[in-house]
């Protein structure tokens, strides 16, 4: 049944969130926004020029204000830990769809959605974004406004929501957040089978065309990881015709929150993320092998750690149809993010000014004019 | 209100000579067919919501990319409007044409461009028709999943103009969520490419942000969908109720059994009735209500949903629980859902659709609502739904030749959608605001939300050239909606109306 408000713990701070922000705006401060500040390392340093900025936390303001699993929706404040809220979920057997990655256990819901960053089910399931129904965002003049809603279809004015997704909190203050959730697998039962990389991706493609209950397919170290999920029935019959060993379905959780060797050796080459078609082939730089990078997402989202020329990596993931993030340590002069054509550049600077006049939200975070 | 555009409420509009912006887009145009005599523009002159009409001053039908960015560039140092129009099956008059403004056409923009079993994505230009990607994606096994009932007609343009949705969204997800790339141009004539083909894209997120924005952001010229694999089976079952709160009730406890089905309708019995006289579907008239529930996806898995689902609605009191025998009956169940618009225009002159969407907790109260503000109104409503995601189409049945009718229509309709935003929900789920809804959206947003949404804008369209009058109000238009309404002594509105 419905669960009302008050059977979950919280506070709001909307208020003192709002005033500072009405201040930061008199006085242009520019204001680096964080929650359990797990992601700073994720995207460039917010800039304090001229004035030095100031940090604004949303963590006191936190809690879930509704949640209804019969409705699939659950409302929670930006400073709610993001395993708080999982929590909560599970207890319904329910669960947030995008798996998001947790750096830490004091992520927040806030960071969640203004990273945008999604785990393993990802191509399946969808993004981030795809499950945002609605938010409460305090703009640059200190007033908290609702957009979209806790209902599945809204198309009443432009979906500000989702534009915040991935933002890194360069247009406004996220306070709060409605979500769709979704029930937990019945059935959920991982494999791995050793392949050469272009076998892997032949069967991925094959199966990729087929209703199959895949949802994870990650290959690294000559293997690839497979999990599915679904009906006991369907997970059982693609067991049987998949084959291979089974695999501790911990291994989603630790490669989601970057917890497998892969992430942890190593660690002063640059990690580089490369969002490509899941198609596409082995990018034919010399200095990469390809078959030394962890490729997730079938195919579609692959980690390197290699120090690499940034620029020739970047054309090549262009001409493939895709990007390359720099998760760090990035080394000097080089953008975490990949630059943008320059009119669409011009469109994202025009957004800033637009919601954004005085600059104070993060201004730098995700590219030096933003 | 006057549903055409009103300087007054809506903000003067630059006045062009016509004969003057005819001929400089000939000269710079002089291979595109530029309409201009009234019975050919005729044809254009009213969406899907066929009771507003306004001929434009001219109507344009590009055929190359080209044409539409000189088009805009000309329109745009002109200082002249701009309404784009996709396959102009719209329920909301979004691509209704202003009198001093160009109606750009996408219809010959109708090539599918690619089918890419591997990545398994179409490119399609933005006149493709949405049911002409399935049945192209088809000797593949695959299928584009949003499927309006208007999928015969509409374009995928209008569709992401609109975020269009349809019975299997609510399993699959709403066209903002099977678009991965759309290139845009401005109405500068700059072209933009939003999303990309890998799963994101670095930057905003201006593919959501351009998905529903009808129309007022930029012009859509080119889209790549994803596609799904073909279900391997899927199967369908009815469920009747005596009661329509019950069957309101049973749409939760499916949900909350953790299945989440292909689609899951409703309907009432007026359109019960409607649907069974036109399409024979096999429905049970005399029944309050009709659940559709289908499920889809491996044959073994689908078999064990159907034997839940059945247990849940014979606990919720469904009389009689029925499963579509095969195929041909799968898709007979299915014809008289996606039909029911024009069965019920077949009881009655006319119809006016409604769009509203509600937490599904608050359907039962809705239901009330609606039957009582019908009775109060005197005009019959029939009830299909979305019930899977609360999306509501209410259809208020009039005749506009009655003198007065249509008013009573809209006036109820509104009243409607009102009450649809006072239990948290929101005054449209798919069909847009577009011109129809514009004064409701005053009552659903506050007046530093809406400047937000203008501030959006701004940003793309800083002088109010495209689809000028449409989706967000001026701050003139709600304080004369909030005087109207004062003055009609209705319910009072609170400017706030979601805390
Ligand atoms: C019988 C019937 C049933 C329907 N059922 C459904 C349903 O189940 N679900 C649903 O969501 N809708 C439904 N609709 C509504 C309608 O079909 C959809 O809104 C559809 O997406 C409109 O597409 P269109 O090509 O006809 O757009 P149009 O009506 O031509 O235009 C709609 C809006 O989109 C803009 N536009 C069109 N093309 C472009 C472009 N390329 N670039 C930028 N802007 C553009 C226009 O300016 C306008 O604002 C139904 C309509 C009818 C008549």
């Amino acid at each position: 049944m419905a669960t009302t408000p008050t059977e979950y713990p919280g506070q709001d701070a909307s208020q003192p969130l709002a005033e500072r922000i009405r201040e930061a705006a008199r006085e242009r401060t520019p204001l680096r926004i964080v929650g359990g500040d797990t992601r700073a390392f994720y995207g460039r340093q917010v800039q304090g020029r001229p004035v030095e900025s100031e940090t604004l936390s949303t963590a006191e303001h936190r809690g879930i204000t509704f949640y209804d699993p019969v409705e699939l929706v659950v409302s929670v404040r930006a400073g709610t830990p993001l395993t708080e809220l999982e929590a909560a979920l599970a207890e319904h057997g329910q669960m947030l769809g995008f798996e998001p990655p947790r750096f830490g256990e004091a992520g927040t819901v806030g960071g969640m959605i203004a990273t945008g960053l999604s785990g393993p089910r990802r191509p399946w399931a969808g993004a981030v974004r795809d499950f945002v129904l609605g938010i409460r965002l305090i703009n640059h003049e200190g007033i908290e406004q609702r957009f979209g809603g806790q209902v599945m279809k809204n198309v009443a004015g432009y979906d500000l929501s989702r534009l915040m997704v991935g933002a890194q909190g360069t247009l406004g203050v996220i306070s709060e957040v409605s979500l769709k959730v979704v029930p937990r697998p019945l059935t959920t039962h991982s494999l791995h089978l050793d392949l050469p990389l272009a076998e892997a991706r032949r069967r991925l493609a094959e199966w990729g065309r087929e209703p199959l209950p895949i949802s994870a397919a990650a290959w690294l170290d000559g293997a690839l990881h497979l999990r599915l999920e679904g009906g006991p029935s369907s997970v059982a019959a693609t067991r049987e015709r998949i084959g291979g060993d089974d695999l501790d379905n911990a291994f989603w959780p630790a490669l989601r929150d970057h917890r497998l060797d892969f992430f942890t050796r190593e660690g002063a080459r640059p990690l580089w993320r490369l969002s490509l078609p899941h198609r596409a082939p082995d990018l034919g730089l010399a200095e990469i092998d390809d078959t030394a990078m962890l490729h997730d997402w079938a195919g579609a989202q692959r980690w390197l750690r290699a120090d690499v020329d940034a620029e020739a990596l970047r054309r090549a993931c262009r001409e493939a149809g895709g990007h390359a993030t720099c998760y760090g340590p990035c080394p000097a002069g080089i953008e975490p993010f990949t630059p943008l054509p320059a009119a669409l550049a011009k469109y994202h600077r025009n957004l800033k000014a637009e919601l954004d006049p005085h600059g104070i939200f993060n201004p730098g975070r995700l590219y030096a004019d933003l | 209100m006057n549903i055409l555009y009103d300087a007054r409420l809506d903000g003067e509009l630059p006045r062009r000579d016509p004969a003057e912006v005819r001929a400089d887009l000939a000269r710079h145009l002089p291979d595109m067919t530029l309409l201009d005599r009234e019975e050919d523009m005729r044809p254009f002159e009213c969406d899907g919501l066929s009771v507003y009409r306004a001929l434009p001053m001219l109507v344009a039908l590009p055929d190359t990319l080209d044409q539409v960015r000189t088009l805009l560039a000309r329109c745009h140092a002109l200082g002249v409007p701009v309404v784009t129009r996709g396959a102009g099956t719209g329920l909301s008059a979004g691509a209704l044409p202003l009198e001093q403004g160009v109606l750009l056409v996408l219809s010959r923009f109708a090539r599918i461009l690619e089918i890419d079993p591997e990545a398994r994505t179409a490119r399609v230009e933005p006149g493709v028709r949405n049911l002409a990607i399935s049945e192209a994606a088809a000797p593949y096994g695959l299928y584009y999943a949003p499927d309006p009932s208007s999928q015969i007609a509409c374009s995928i343009g209008g569709n992401v103009a609109e975020n269009a949705g349809g019975v299997h969204c609510l399993k699959y997800g709403l066209t903002v969520h099977n678009v991965i790339k759309a290139e845009v141009l401005t109405i500068e004539g700059e072209s933009l490419t939003l999303g990309s083909d890998a799963l994101d894209a670095p930057g905003f997120d201006l593919l959501a942000l351009f998905t529903g924005s009808e129309g007022m952001l930029g012009v859509v010229t080119e889209i790549t969908v994803k596609l799904l694999p073909q279900p391997e089976t899927a199967k369908v079952l009815m469920a009747s109720f005596d009661d329509v709160e019950k069957a309101g009730l049973a749409v939760g406890d499916i949900i909350e059994a953790g299945i989440i089905p292909g689609g899951l309708e409703m309907m009432d019995k007026l359109a019960i009735q409607a649907a069974e006289d036109f399409v024979k579907a096999g429905y049970p008239v005399g029944a309050e209500a009709i659940l559709l529930c289908e499920l889809d996806g491996v044959e073994a898995d689908v078999d064990d949903d159907c034997a839940r689902v059945r247990r849940v609605l014979e606990a919720a009191g469904a009389t009689e629980v029925r499963q579509a025998r095969d195929e041909a009956e799968r898709a007979l169940f299915w014809a008289g859902r996606k039909n029911a618009f024009p069965a019920v225009g077949r009881m009655s002159p006319d119809y006016y659709c409604m769009d509203g969407t509600i937490p599904r907790r608050a359907l039962p109260r809705v239901l009330t609502g609606i039957a009582e503000l019908s009775e109060r109104y005197g005009l019959r409503v029939a009830n299909v739904f979305h019930a899977g995601d609360g999306n509501m189409h209410p259809l208020i049945l009039f005749d506009a030749n009655q003198p007065g009718e249509l008013d009573v229509a809209e006036a109820l309709g509104g009243e409607i959608l009102e009450l649809c935003v006072a239990v948290g929900g929101t005054i449209t789920g798919e069909h847009g605001v577009g011109r129809e809804k514009i004064n409701q959206m005053c009552a659903q947003f506050r007046p530093d939300e809406l400047a937000t949404f203008r501030a959006a804008k701004a940003a793309f369209d800083p002088t109010e050239l495209l689809n000028p009058g449409k989706n967000i109000p001026t701050p003139a238009r709600c304080s004369e909606f909030k005087t109207i309404k004062q003055a009609a002594d209705a319910p009072a509105l609170t400017a706030n109306p979601h805390g």
